[in-house]
């Protein structure tokens, strides 16, 4: 009964917790959920810098094959495959996971079902003390002697599972720890983003009600807790593999390497729609805000969300069409592959529909959730080619299928993000940021991107292979005006990388000398926007909020203001 | 610092968050142990004959006597988990002993038969068989012996001190799931000849 009673009085007694804690169990050693986010989010955005800085010093070997690169010097073949791997290493598993997941999810959900922290305040604080031990044995890992693991971010036996053909003793195996430990903090963290979904809701707050973004950061844990399972159990065998000489995927002794392939896409598939469903939740956010409009069939983009995640565990053979696996299977695979597109095209389309008819702002948040919904779609319509077998088997390990990949993670880990720090910044930090480098940096970042991969879709068609260090010492690839397209590929990631100074200049301007935003800056419904910027320890100070309506009434008809928070009370009901 | 976090004590669901982080963590679980059998499987429909005669070497008795302590076990760890109901901590005290002792036998059991296999030359190299015998069930002894621990400092750090009792529920569930596990490793590597 003292729970019941308890539970929605909030902190009376919130004074007798206010005495100054030092820096470290403040900032360091916190349990609150907009602390461990803010410790995502900049992990993640350091380890940005060190993916972005590896795609350079590659990128440039490939223009100027040979030459010394600034700030590297001469990339010897090796090192050039521990940049590619770790790169894509570093770009999914310490960035886009950490950013959009983990940073976006602790920060967002319990202010947006309206509580004062996670239903597990420790285990989140260990699940980033486990992620944050991960990428420092990851960056250990690029320090041993042979380097870090080079045998790409798939790590394929045998490459992957023997010293001799990799080479790098202690590389391979520390990236796999690595990355096993990065799943165990995922594991911990979603845990906690389901159960706190499920059970700590605002009073009133019906499933309904739940922000999309909500609905999208919890079903993307409960497809990562799916998915991932099967890939522990083969990064066991690898690890013993490497390690310990057993021979669970060599081929020679009785193992089976395809297998290694099976249960990595059974995961790496499904890992995509992880990484996606956040960015589409918080576009969808976004794109009501700006718009002024209810999201367009709301019901309908769940359902689809949920079906999305079903299908995307029955895809995962479509990376394997050379690698030997049954024709038959490949034709299922085709099928299934092209059936999910329709979902995901659903969910573009309600996107699109909510913009029409609204009254658009385009502050920059809303330019790059635009920009995330225009070219998510080209990497989304190149993928329905490559999904069919016929076409993949010419396509296969081109810079086509890179270029695509680039098309999709792009938009969800660098544009989305984008998309969320702008529009959540005056949450986080009381400040808004400053729009004028804000649409300086989105032009920057737009442009020079289709910049860089608009050619890597050309060159892939022309035959172009991955994984290639040198590709002057192939005649066929190696004439004037596929070597021009390389470089001006590489000098667009330049001007690229280039731009994100001003993001980061406008970061720290904007945290000192920005304009004060206030409660509710961009006069949004959800429950984050009811409390102070930033939010105070406990959230909401003294009461609860109670939900009396779904997240997206923007320009309901008879009401003088264009929103209606989801807490105001209604008033035919007695106060 | 200590003071009460509203999120803990809400349930919309009805169900008590430690029982549904429990339900969710032994999903994931399932998932774990499920590539690896798959795998297995997958393995062994492929090389039948010679893996069969590789599987005719594990001691099926020893498995059976450590199929009995789990099933006793589970058995016990639900006696524990319905004296934790009537509060009786004397009574909820003594079953989880009783429970972690019959892991204890298995524990020790396990560690019988790994001894004699290896001193038979079936280590986790002398084939892809006994890679995946060791693997599995050195994760499942690994499991059994997690929960032992857990439910030693349960037994010792709440219920002595009358507090936390939904935590055996909370346990004897995951142990339940330890053991379901087996039900599926004991035909898989012992029976399955």
């Amino acid at each position: 009964m003292a729970e019941v009673a308890h539970a929605e009085v909030g902190h009376g007694d919130a004074h007798d917790d206010h005495h100054e804690q030092s820096f470290w169990s403040k900032y360091v050693f916190s349990t609150d959920h907009k602390i461990i986010g803010f410790q995502y989010m900049f992990t993640g955005m350091a380890m940005a810098l060190i993916g972005g800085y590896f795609a350079y010093v590659f990128r440039m070997q490939l223009a100027f094959p040979g030459n010394s690169i600034p700030f590297w010097g001469t990339l010897s073949p090796a090192a050039y495959n521990s940049l590619v791997t770790n790169h894509g290493t570093i770009m999914i598993f310490w960035v886009a996971m950490p950013v959009l997941i983990a940073a976006m999810g602790n920060f967002l959900i319990p202010l947006m079902i309206g509580c004062d922290d996670m239903v597990f305040p420790r285990v989140n604080r260990l699940s980033y003390q486990i992620f944050l031990l991960s990428a420092i044995v990851l960056i250990i890992s690029f320090f041993v002697p042979g380097g870090g693991f080079g045998g790409a971010w798939t790590a394929y036996p045998p490459l992957s599972a023997k010293a001799e053909y990799n080479s790098t003793p202690f590389g391979a195996p520390l990236w796999l720890i690595a990355v096993t430990l990065e799943i165990v903090a995922f594991l911990l963290g979603g845990i906690n983003f389901i159960t706190t979904t499920m059970n700590a809701r605002a009073k009133g707050m019906k499933m309904y009600d739940i922000p999309m973004i909500v609905w999208m950061i919890v079903i993307a844990s409960i497809l990562f807790m799916c998915s991932v399972g099967p890939l522990i159990a083969g990064a066991v065998m690898l690890l013993f593999d490497q390690t310990l000489g057993t021979a669970f995927f060599d081929a020679a002794a009785g193992g089976d390497p395809v297998l290694w392939q099976h249960l990595f896409w059974f995961f790496g598939h499904p890992e995509v729609y992880v990484v996606l469903l956040p960015a589409f939740g918080i576009v969808g956010e976004i794109t009501c805000t700006f718009a002024r409009k209810k999201l367009f069939s709301y019901k309908l983009i769940l359902y689809s969300t949920i079906g999305l995640g079903i299908l995307s565990f029955f895809v995962w053979a479509h990376h394997q069409f050379i690698s030997g696996v049954d024709p038959r299977a490949t034709y299922l695979f085709t099928t299934t592959t092209l059936l999910i597109s329709i979902p995901v095209a659903i969910i573009m389309f309600a996107y699109i529909a909510t913009l029409y008819g609204g009254s658009i702002r385009f502050t920059t948040a809303m330019l790059f959730g635009l920009a995330f919904t225009g070219e998510f779609l080209l990497g989304g319509v190149t993928g329905i080619w490559l999904g069919s077998s016929g076409v993949d088997i010419y396509l296969h390990d081109t810079y086509f299928v890179l270029a695509h990949f680039h098309y999709t993670f792009v938009p969800i880990a660098i544009i989305a993000t984008f998309a969320a720090v702008y529009y959540w910044f005056p949450k986080m930090f009381g400040r808004k940021m400053n729009e004028t480098l804000g649409k300086f940096h989105f032009w920057g970042t737009i442009i020079p991107f289709n910049g860089i991969f608009i050619p890597l879709f050309i060159l892939g068609a022309g035959g172009q292979h991955r994984r290639i260090y040198n590709y002057q010492h192939f005649p066929d690839l190696a004439g004037a005006d596929m070597q021009d397209m390389r470089v001006f590929a590489t000098i667009s990631l330049i001007v690229m990388l280039a731009f994100q100074l001003v993001f980061i200049a406008n970061f720290i301007i904007s945290l000192k000398k920005g304009e004060k935003a206030g409660k509710n800056p961009w006069k949004a419904n959800t429950l984050e926007w009811i409390t102070e910027s930033p939010p105070p320890h406990g959230n909401f100070g003294e009461t609860m909020p109670t939900v009396y309506r779904g997240p997206y009434e923007y320009s309901v008809e008879g009401r003088e203001q264009d929103y209606w928070p989801q807490n105001e009370k209604p008033e035919s009901e007695p106060s | 610092m200590a003071h009460q976090i509203i999120a803990t004590s809400r349930s919309r669901t009805g169900i008590p968050t430690g029982r549904l982080a429990v339900w969710w963590v032994i999903g994931s679980e399932i998932l774990i142990f499920g590539g690896l059998i798959a795998s297995y499987l997958l393995n062994r429909f492929n090389h039948g004959p010679s893996w069969s005669i590789e599987a005719a070497n594990t001691n099926t008795f020893i498995g059976a006597c450590n199929t009995f302590w789990l099933l006793t076990s589970s058995l016990f760890v639900v006696y524990a988990h319905a004296a934790s109901e009537r509060r009786d901590a004397a009574k909820t005290r003594m079953w989880i002993w009783l429970t972690i002792m019959l892991g204890g036998f298995f524990m020790g059991f396990k560690a019988y038969e790994y001894t004699t296999e290896i001193h038979h030359g079936f280590t986790l190299f002398t084939s892809n068989f006994w890679s995946f015998y060791y693997t599995a069930t050195g994760l499942h002894g690994f499991h059994v012996l997690c929960g032992m621990v857990i439910m030693a400092i349960i037994a010792e750090g709440d219920i002595k001190k009358g507090q936390n009792w939904h935590r055996v529920e909370n346990i004897g569930l995951y142990w339940h799931f330890v053991d379901i596990v087996w039900i599926f490793l004991f035909p898989l590597m012992y029976i399955a000849k």
